[in-house]
């Protein structure tokens, strides 16, 4: 069967122009989805499972990485995680992440030498997957660790956007016409919820309007960890976590009766000492 | 002798004991001169000559360079520390001219006492001659104490002016450099380019227009550091350029609408005024907004004020701070309606209002004079 794969770029020229340029590097290849923002790649992704999925790194609603992140935490564990190729047209940091982490990335604008070899090395990369059979363990935590990697990169990542010098200790809440001022140290989690963030306590919980993306580098990273990509819990605040057949982890709460998941791109936080 | 907070100045203790001796130096090289002046022009005796010229002459500039200092520092007392003027080490010429008289009646005494003491000899003075003897001696050292000190602040006046241009030009450098920076930001030039690179192979016309357009923007973004003003309807070009170039790349997310009446097109603004609002509109308001919107450049007269509006219709402002390059952005506009207005500017960006939401700037400038009748 032939490989199939998804374009998610923003630009409508530039994505007409990836698509065609792929045709002639690699004229087998079927494009199953060709779509302009990073909301609409997770959902074609997922419906379509495509082999390999290029990227745009600044698309709007989810960026590049973000959606690689939705995409490897929501991806069914009976398929093997697409490859991903990140499509930039200049980002200093994104660059030295790619090398860093041996990930595949293609410049803009797309010269056709240097997507022939991106496509040869695709090509060789799905050819020794089909010999070797479906994803080993081992195969898809080497994928999940570059993606860590990638979150993790200074300038790049979530987690370090606008790390700031000390981190938050109280969030203002507003309920009704009252300010609720909450202490950090009380919130058991954070849950991302559209343009909001649910806010958590034992007692109760609240709505503060703030993404989670911009809340997370307030955070003190000791305390809180990132478990998915919409929920950051405090650490001394969780029981147990138990494994299920998916590689993700069931999180149960102390003084509290909410479930929570960890995705496997965040399982490894959760070892046995 | 010297306070400690008065230390803070542009020259260290070091340099500037250092500066006192050199010019002890000098006004003694100057003695040499002129004892050797007098010695061949009227035959006056050599040793006795040198050793009252040198002596008068280190004497005078010991007795006026202090007596400057001193008095400098006692008319800038109420400056603020680390000001210029606490650092200023000429008191005026009102001040200069009775320490350069006093000084050279004390300095020509107590030299000519110490050059007869070294000598052995006695010397005509001001207060053993003649009334006549002794008010051509003050001429004659009067004359040369004004021309080495004329001499010296000359000097430091040229180096204290030499340092504020470099110092000035330096600081103009880094602005520029940071303003190129954020203008041609290296993603919207190669996000653009890779655009044009498509529109050659399949719409030639096109992109030769798209072309054109990154060449106006850019010329406009390489000189709008140099030239001080523009009229309005160049201004308004510019944007429609740069919104021109996005919307090839964003597609139908980008729309944009212009209203500049016709008495304002000659109006002169500081080039590229609104350029970094329109940035921010589109970075921050329609870039992450999947379904994009619109961006509203408008111009109107309000009064005698000239009022420039950038609306988009995108995500508006959240409760987030936004990132550095916004900020520098904004600070940028302030920055040079500041300068360039001071009060009579104002600049403002809050969220749209209206249904449509999204962000508003509204810039208010004085209108000039000549234009205002017109």
């Amino acid at each position: 069967m032939n490989a199939s794969a998804l374009i998610a770029e923003d630009e409508p020229l530039l994505a007409a122009n990836l698509q065609a340029e792929l045709a002639r590097a690699w004229p087998e290849l079927r494009i199953v989805a060709n779509v302009r923002h990073g909301a609409a790649a997770l959902e074609a992704a997922l419906a379509q499972r495509p082999d390999v999925v290029f990227l745009d790194i600044r698309m709007p609603g989810l960026s590049g990485l973000e959606a690689a992140q939705a995409v490897s935490e929501d991806w069914p564990e009976s398929v093997p995680l697409p490859l991903i190729v990140f499509v930039t047209a200049y980002d200093q940091y994104a660059l030295q992440a790619f090398k860093h982490a041996a990930l595949d990335y293609v410049l803009k604008p797309v010269l056709p030498e240097r997507l022939a070899q991106t496509c040869a090395r695709l090509r060789s990369a799905l050819q020794q997957r089909r010999e070797r059979g479906i994803n080993t363990s081992a195969a898809l935590e080497a994928s999940l660790a570059q993606l860590r990697g990638l979150l993790a990169a200074p300038g790049l990542g979530a987690v370090a956007a606008a790390a700031t010098s000390s981190p938050l200790r109280v969030i203002q809440a507003a309920v009704g016409t009252a300010i609720h001022m909450v202490p950090v140290a009380d919130v058991l989690y954070f849950e991302a919820a559209d343009k909001y963030v649910r806010v958590v306590t034992a007692e109760r919980e609240y709505l503060v309007r703030i993404s989670l993306r911009e809340l997370l580098p307030q955070l003190d990273a000791q305390r809180f960890w990132q478990v998915h990509r919409g929920t950051v819990v405090r650490a001394d605040a969780i029981n147990t976590a138990v494994r299920d057949e998916s590689g993700k982890l069931a999180l149960t709460l102390r003084g509290h009766n909410d479930k929570l998941t960890a995705s496997r791109l965040y399982a490894h936080l959760f070892k046995a000492m | 002798m010297t306070p400690a907070a008065e230390d803070r100045a542009t020259d260290t203790p070091v340099q500037r004991r250092a500066q006192f001796a050199v010019r002890g130096l000098r006004s003694a090289g100057f003695g040499v001169v002129l004892a050797a002046c007098l010695v061949l022009a009227f035959g006056f005796p050599f040793w006795s000559t040198l050793a009252h010229s040198v002596s008068i002459a280190i004497t005078c500039w010991f007795t006026i360079d202090t007596g400057r200092l001193l008095v400098a520092r006692w008319v800038h007392r109420n400056a603020l520390p680390g000001s210029p003027e606490a650092e200023g080490r000429w008191p005026g010429w009102p001040w200069m001219l009775p320490i350069i008289l006093v000084g050279t009646i004390i300095g020509f005494s107590v030299g000519s006492s110490v050059a007869d003491w070294i000598t052995g000899r006695n010397s005509p003075g001001y207060l053993r001659g003649s009334w006549s003897e002794g008010l051509a001696l003050l001429v004659m050292s009067l004359v040369p104490g004004l021309v080495i000190t004329y001499w010296f602040y000359s000097r430091e006046i040229i180096a204290a002016k030499e340092a504020a241009v470099q110092t000035a030009q330096r600081q103009a450098a880094e602005h520029q450099l940071k303003l190129l920076e954020s203008q041609l930001e290296p993603h919207m030039l190669f996000n653009t380019l890779a655009n044009l690179r498509v529109l050659i192979g399949i719409d030639p016309k096109r992109a030769q227009a798209m072309l054109d357009q990154l060449i106006a923007f850019l010329r406009a973004t390489l000189s709008a550091s140099r030239a001080a003003r523009h009229p309005l309807g160049a201004e308004f070009a510019r944007l429609a350029d740069y919104l021109a170039l996005m919307q090839l790349r964003m597609g139908e997310r980008l729309q944009t609408r212009f209203e500049l009446p016709g008495e304002l097109e000659a109006v002169p603004v500081p080039p590229l005024l609104l350029q970094p609002l329109v940035e921010n509109s589109i970075k921050h308001g329609l870039e992450p907004n999947v379904a994009g919107g619109r961006i509203d450049v408008s111009a109107a007269r309000e009064g005698e004020q000239l009022v420039l509006r950038v609306r988009d219709t995108g995500t508006g402002l959240g409760e987030a701070p936004r990132g550095d390059s916004t900020r520098f952005g904004l600070a940028q506009v302030r920055e040079r309606l500041a300068t360039l207005y001071g009060a009579k500017a104002s600049f403002e960006l809050v969220n749209a209002g209206d249904a449509e939401g999204g962000t508003l700037a509204t810039l208010r400038l004085p209108l000039p004079q000549t234009t205002a009748g017109a």
